[in-house]
């Protein structure tokens, strides 16, 4: 699977063509003002203090806006566990914690440094380094903290993140102070070891595996005295946790109060992943995934508690570039090892600086127009009318993708306050052979059908009579437009036709979620 | 007797490397292989052999029949 897309080292100039278009990539404003999150995570200026702010605009992972411009990658170090979820089976790594997916090739921390070195000078953009997996990278200290050793001492602008299950991380606070750690991700999916019991069917402590209600009393301890410990240490913590329909998915909100209360900045409710194919526990026993509607709707309900975020992919944990644009196969060992690799620091300070202005200059237009278009538009609009639209997007914040080449659409939720982002939809998968296809197709429009409408740049007759017959609206009108701007204009046309009963306030129904790991072809 | 590794269940995770008190296991060829002469079966160290209890993949460190059983003390 590394191999999709064959890159030859020396085709320099193909390189720069993608960095090139890469750089040429738009803000995704994440605040547009009245206080509401715009895009992505909500990670926006005026929600966060302003030293978070400050560490995150730059975090792929953690604004939405900065993953259009900013890229990161993982590497696979930490093969170890040391803890069992229902979620995850081990043959084929872990498929919810840190990469539904594969990680197919595992790395020493020398060769893990060379390939961050060896990424990072081809990628200026390249400013996180994670270490997720595929176990848990504090089941492996001494090759983690190796990886992060190595790489500060070459390449002292990369900031280092790690991801954990928390059993394991209070012996570890001092260390990952000392080695400058900015980002830490812990995974709790439940505070309640009876909720636990059902997810953990062991974990492996003082040398002994324990189960049951005491693992997961165990387990929580551990993980709520980390994050109280990170935060009081001003590294910064982000949460994760997995909605499992059924177990935890009412628990969550509990969760998400009991982390906010201890400092996390974030908190992503992921959605299960459990395809009977990828053998893990819930995949057997038929535990279903949560809709998009269910997804949505607890993340509705946690936001007002905390800063929710919405745009998590669920990539590969040794995903490279972009997110959503996996590049791990121009990286492989042998290649990596054959580069000759110059790091140039100030080269990279002098790319990040013009893409940052880039940005920032991108928001403002941005935000002045969808502003603009809310007072002008919508002022007077008192209407409960809300409605989903999909959007096929590059980045940028533009509708600028054709509809046959997207492999995830952003969804957008239109009320009388506005357009708000509220998630992602993946279609990857299904698209590779080809759209036009029957099947693909059908798989799209599951994944769109609670949509009234879908945005493209561009969209074939055939895709257009399907959508319109499913009662999805194509619209091509807002091409190359900015999406929020676009959506305003396309509510307020769609309230006009309401009233003169043109269209009818049909009930939407509910989407599925793509299951497996973010990995484009 | 000694513990051994079903080759085809591991999945080279490492987890039962670290926690061997005999430093017995090791990875070759992609697999992790428990060298029979230093196992004790993690007796005299804990109450449960360290690579049973942390494997991931249950029924793959197994005990080795064609071993006798280790005895504390003597040279296995
Ligand atoms: S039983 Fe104990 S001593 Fe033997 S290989 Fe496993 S961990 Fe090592
Ligand atoms: S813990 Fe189990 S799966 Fe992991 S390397 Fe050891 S024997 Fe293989």
């Amino acid at each position: 699977m590394d191999d999709f897309r064959a890159f030859d080292v020396g085709a320099a100039e193909a390189f720069d063509d993608v960095v090139q278009a890469v750089a040429e990539r738009q803000g995704c404003g994440a605040d547009g003002g009245g206080g509401k999150a715009r895009c992505g995570s909500g990670a926006g200026q005026k929600r966060l203090a302003p030293e978070i702010w400050e560490k995150v605009k730059t975090h792929p992972c953690y604004s939405e806006e900065a993953h259009h411009h900013y890229a990161r990658m993982h590497v696979a170090v930490a093969p170890a566990c040391n803890i069992q979820c229902n979620y995850c089976n081990r043959k084929y790594d872990c498929a919810n914690e840190s990469r539904p997916g594969v990680v197919s090739e595992k790395l020493n921390p020398e060769q893990a440094a060379q390939k961050v070195l060896a990424v990072a000078s081809a990628i200026p953009q390249m400013t996180v380094l994670g270490v997720a997996g595929p176990g848990d990278p504090l089941a492996n200290p001494a090759k983690t903290f190796k990886t992060f050793e190595l790489v500060a001492k070459a390449a002292p602008d990369i900031k280092l993140c790690l991801s954990t299950n928390g059993l394991a991380l209070p012996d570890y606070i001092d260390v990952i102070k000392t080695f400058n750690v900015d980002h830490v991700t812990i995974t709790i999916n439940m505070i309640d070891p009876e909720v636990g019991a059902q997810i953990y069917p062991w974990i492996f402590w003082k040398h002994k595996r324990v189960a049951g209600k005491e693992a997961a009393k165990i387990l929580s301890e551990r993980q709520l005295q980390g994050l109280e410990m990170l935060t009081e240490r001003g590294v910064l913590c982000k949460v994760n946790s997995v909605m499992i329909p059924g177990v935890n998915d009412e628990h969550l909100v509990e969760v998400n109060k009991a982390v906010k209360s201890r400092g996390a900045f974030l908190h992503n409710i992921m959605p299960l992943i459990s395809a009977p194919e990828h053998g893990t526990a819930y995949g057997r026993n038929g535990q279903r995934a949560p809709s998009a509607h269910e997804l949505k709707a607890l993340q509705d309900r946690c936001e007002g508690e905390m800063t929710m975020m919405r745009h998590c992919r669920q990539c590969r944990a040794d995903a490279v570039g972009l997110l959503g644009e996996d590049r791990s196969g121009e990286f492989t060992i042998q290649k990596i090892m054959a580069m000759d690799v110059s790091y140039d620091i100030k080269q990279r300070r002098a790319y990040q600086n013009k893409l940052e202005q880039q940005r920032l200059a991108n928001i403002a237009a941005k935000n002045i127009a969808a502003k603009h278009a809310e007072l002008e538009t919508l002022a007077g609009e008192a209407t409960d009318v809300r409605i989903l639209v999909a959007v096929a997007t590059k980045g940028g914040g533009r509708i600028n993708e054709h509809f046959g080449h997207a492999k995830e659409f952003q969804i957008y939720e239109l009320g009388a306050r506005g357009a708000k982002f509220v998630g992602h939809r993946r279609v990857d998968h299904y698209c590779q052979g080809g759209y036009g296809e029957e099947g693909s197709l059908d798989t799209i429009i599951g994944a769109i059908n609670d949509c009234a409408a879908v945005f493209v740049a561009k969209i074939g007759h055939c895709p257009r009579d399907s959508l319109i017959a499913a009662g999805i609206e194509p619209v091509e009108r807002y091409a190359f437009e900015f999406i929020e701007q676009s959506a305003i204009l396309y509510f307020k046309d769609y309230l006009d036709r309401l009233k003169r009963g043109e269209v009818a306030p049909a009930a939407r129904g509910d989407a599925r979620i793509r299951q497996g790991a973010f990995v484009s072809a | 007797m000694a513990y051994k590794i079903v080759a085809s269940q591991c999945t080279s995770c490492s987890a039962c490397e670290a926690e061997c008190p005999n430093v017995a296991i090791r990875e070759k060829n992609g697999v992790f292989i428990i060298n029979s002469k230093k196992c004790t079966e993690c007796i005299g160290y804990f109450d449960v052999a360290q690579c049973v209890a942390v494997c991931p993949v249950d029924n793959t460190c197994i005990i080795d029949a064609s071993y006798p059983r280790y005895q504390a003390g003597s040279a296995a």
